[in-house]
């Protein structure tokens, strides 16, 4: 993977300079709240509910077993114990206190981290596939121009002040795993008609309070026109975006009002000009980061164990079945490690945890770890022969749960447990289903199932493109909790749809129920997943089970 | 007719732990709702929140919190407040666990 260049060591260096000198003059009465409140978020600082919270930058989610253990470390030394792996592929520690924030980033700066661009109106982490550099179904590993995007957009000069925060997400394959078409920018790698490879570009996609699917602006960018027109399409943006509603600043809403032909035409015509002003530096640069992400010398040895242990262990098939995924090598496999073992705080890992991921990644994963936008750690290139040792180990730590891409492996925002903007609670809401879905011992009945969970309307917990979506509100002083049903991430993004009146906060597991005991009555048969039934049936007969037989036939 | 005034605590953040606090009647930060100040009338409010946003170096972000009287002390009327005074429901950290008795 990527190391840093002397110019990213100096500016990491200096910014923890900077922001150190910053903590002591807000201690010592220099700086007011108001004067520190800004360059605290630049560096990812937050304050919440019950304490400041830190969130770091996992650049399009990769880590290696170093950086992993010093995240380990700070958890221990600075903090509870543990870290929170969020759905922008960044981790949030909880509980630092002001003082301790200079040393926190210094010990990441020592590992090549920064918690810089996590907050404020600038173009943040970039994210990307979790499984980059692994995926069997992927063109092109989308890492290196993740890491281009990083280089250009960190202190760019133009784009610090933007109208609204800036989310970009990038994808080298053309099955969607990283909700391209709900960012500010989704890049989505495709083949023109020569076979070359290039991006579909999506601009204005967006959840929170107004949820929008991305608007294709180019069907086929070349890669090397890549930086030109992002820094069009910001461009753009920069000017038009509105600065007078914080509700309407995001680029969605700019999409919206001034037309996705007219947008497009004058993205295309600021790329005209910014074109030829990039001579080819942006391409060396990235042809040696490229070099960095070169694939690891695959190991040729036998997979033998791996079947034999396939057939004989159940517990160890059922983990294979869930948390393996096609890699691009035939005798590799992709692991997805689920950080959402039934009752446990969806997306959070223990110190200890995180040191024997790193300690696995490096034994047997050739020392790469991925974190998804699901909030689970992937091993993106082990050895199917090892496989039996590692989900050995992984069981042993409580991260051998077989559970991913079903009912419990839920998407849940930290909510009105830690998060100041929260306007109810998620993570008790997701360990609540998890564990009495678990008890009924359905969910591998109900098979692939993405609920997502979010404590305000910001939607971080993305349930608008949840199959089954929650969202919690407050209503009259009370937690209530709207269903959407429907909705998809993928390259098949749709918004989901609003069922009707919300549930309070004892009767959300229940509602949740007798949603999929209905999509149990009325499918197919098995192979027919609870979205494709949704989709043949439409809300009717779900809204029936929901409200009664009356509110599903007004919904058909 | 005016509505009536809902009465108030004084709570903010500590400026270098981040703990929730909340003012006193006699001027201390107490990590405890019921030893906060219930303050009935508007205009004492106010002045109250001015005294306690001039403590820079001690709190940051101190705002009026609805509360109602209780047996022991002032008591959270919002669930927002009420998860203020303990801490995550995911774990046992936070005041919960500081000041567990």
């Amino acid at each position: 993977m990527y190391s840093y260049s002397d110019f990213d060591e100096a500016f990491v260096r200096a910014r923890v300079a900077q922001f150190t000198n910053q903590v002591e003059r807000r201690l010592d009465g220099s700086l007011s709240e108001e004067e520190f409140r800004p360059l605290r978020l630049m560096n990812g600082l937050y304050l919440q509910l019950h304490a400041y919270m830190l969130r770091v930058a996992i650049p399009y989610g990769s880590l290696n077993p170093g950086q992993m253990r010093q995240l380990a470390h700070i958890a221990d030394v600075w903090d509870k114990g543990y870290g929170h792996f969020t759905t922008r592929q960044n981790i949030q520690f909880n509980w630092p206190k002001l003082p301790d924030v200079p040393a926190i980033l210094q010990a990441l700066a020592d590992v090549e981290m920064h918690a810089i661009q996590t907050s404020g109106n600038c173009v943040r982490n970039v994210t990307a596939d979790h499984f980059a550099g692994a995926a069997a179904d992927e063109i092109a590993d989308p890492r290196p121009y993740a890491e281009l995007l990083r280089q250009w957009s960190t202190d760019h000069p133009e784009f610090q002040f933007l109208p609204r925060k800036f989310k970009i997400a990038i994808t080298g394959a053309p099955n969607d795993r990283a909700v391209t078409r709900a960012h500010d920018i989704g890049l989505r790698m495709v083949r023109n008609a020569a076979g070359a490879p290039g991006f579909e570009v999506m601009v204005g996609g967006g959840l929170g309070r107004t949820p929008m699917i991305g608007v294709t602006v180019r069907d086929f960018l070349p890669e090397a026109d890549l930086l030109p027109y992002v820094e069009a399409v910001l461009s753009v943006y920069n000017t038009l975006g509105r600065r007078d509603n914080k509700y309407k600043a995001r680029i969605k809403i700019t999409v919206h009002e001034t037309g996705a032909e007219e947008i497009t035409r004058m993205i295309e015509a600021r790329f005209n000009e910014l074109r030829p002003l990039f001579g080819g530096n942006d391409q060396k640069l990235l042809a040696e980061i490229r070099e960095a992400f070169a694939p690891p010398a695959f190991r040729n040895a036998p997979v033998d164990a791996y079947d034999a242990f396939y057939a004989a262990d159940p517990a160890f098939r059922a983990w294979a079945d869930t948390n393996l995924t096609q890699h691009r090598h035939a005798q590799y496999a992709i692991v997805t490690i689920s950080l959402k073992a039934h009752g446990e705080t969806p997306g959070d890992a223990s110190s200890a945890q995180m040191r024997l991921m790193a300690d696995l990644a490096e034994k047997y994963g050739h020392s790469d770890l991925r974190i998804s936008h699901e909030q689970n750690v992937i091993l993106p290139h082990v050895h199917k022969s090892d496989l039996p040792t590692l989900h050995a180990a992984l069981s042993q730590a409580g991260l051998g749960t077989a559970n991913v891409g079903l009912l419990s492996d839920i998407i849940a925002c930290p909510g009105m447990d830690y998060c100041a903007l929260a306007t109810a609670r998620s993570i008790p809401v997701a360990q609540e289903l998890a564990t009495h879905f678990d008890a009924l011992k359905l969910e591998h009945d109900i098979g692939p199932l993405k609920i997502k969970i979010s404590g305000c309307i910001n939607a971080c917990g993305h349930h608008h493109v949840g199959h089954i979506g929650i969202l919690g509100l407050d209503r009259a002083g009370v937690e209530n909790y709207q269903i959407t049903l429907g909705g998809d991430g993928t390259e098949t993004a749709v918004i989901g749809d609003k069922t009707g009146p919300g549930f309070a906060y004892d009767e959300i597991t229940p509602a949740i129920e007798r949603i999929l005991r209905q999509y149990l009555t009325v499918r197919e048969d098995r192979s027919e997943t609870f979205l494709q039934a949704y989709r043949r049936l439409g809300l009717g007969p779900f809204k029936a089970a929901l409200y009664g037989e009356e509110a599903g036939k007004d919904a058909a | 007719m005016s509505r009536r005034f809902t009465p108030k605590v004084v709570t903010a953040n500590l400026l270098r732990e981040g703990d929730v606090v909340y003012l006193t009647a006699d001027d201390v930060w107490s990590p405890h709702h019921h030893a906060a100040e219930l303050i009935e009338d508007e205009a004492h409010a106010q002045m109250r929140l001015l005294h306690a946003a001039a403590q820079k170096l001690l709190v940051v972000g101190a705002y009026l919190a609805d509360a109602k009287p209780g047996v022991q002390g002032p008591e959270p009327v919002h669930f927002r407040e009420d998860f203020r005074t303990r801490g995550p429901s995911n774990y046992n950290h936070g005041k919960q666990a500081d000041y567990a008795s």
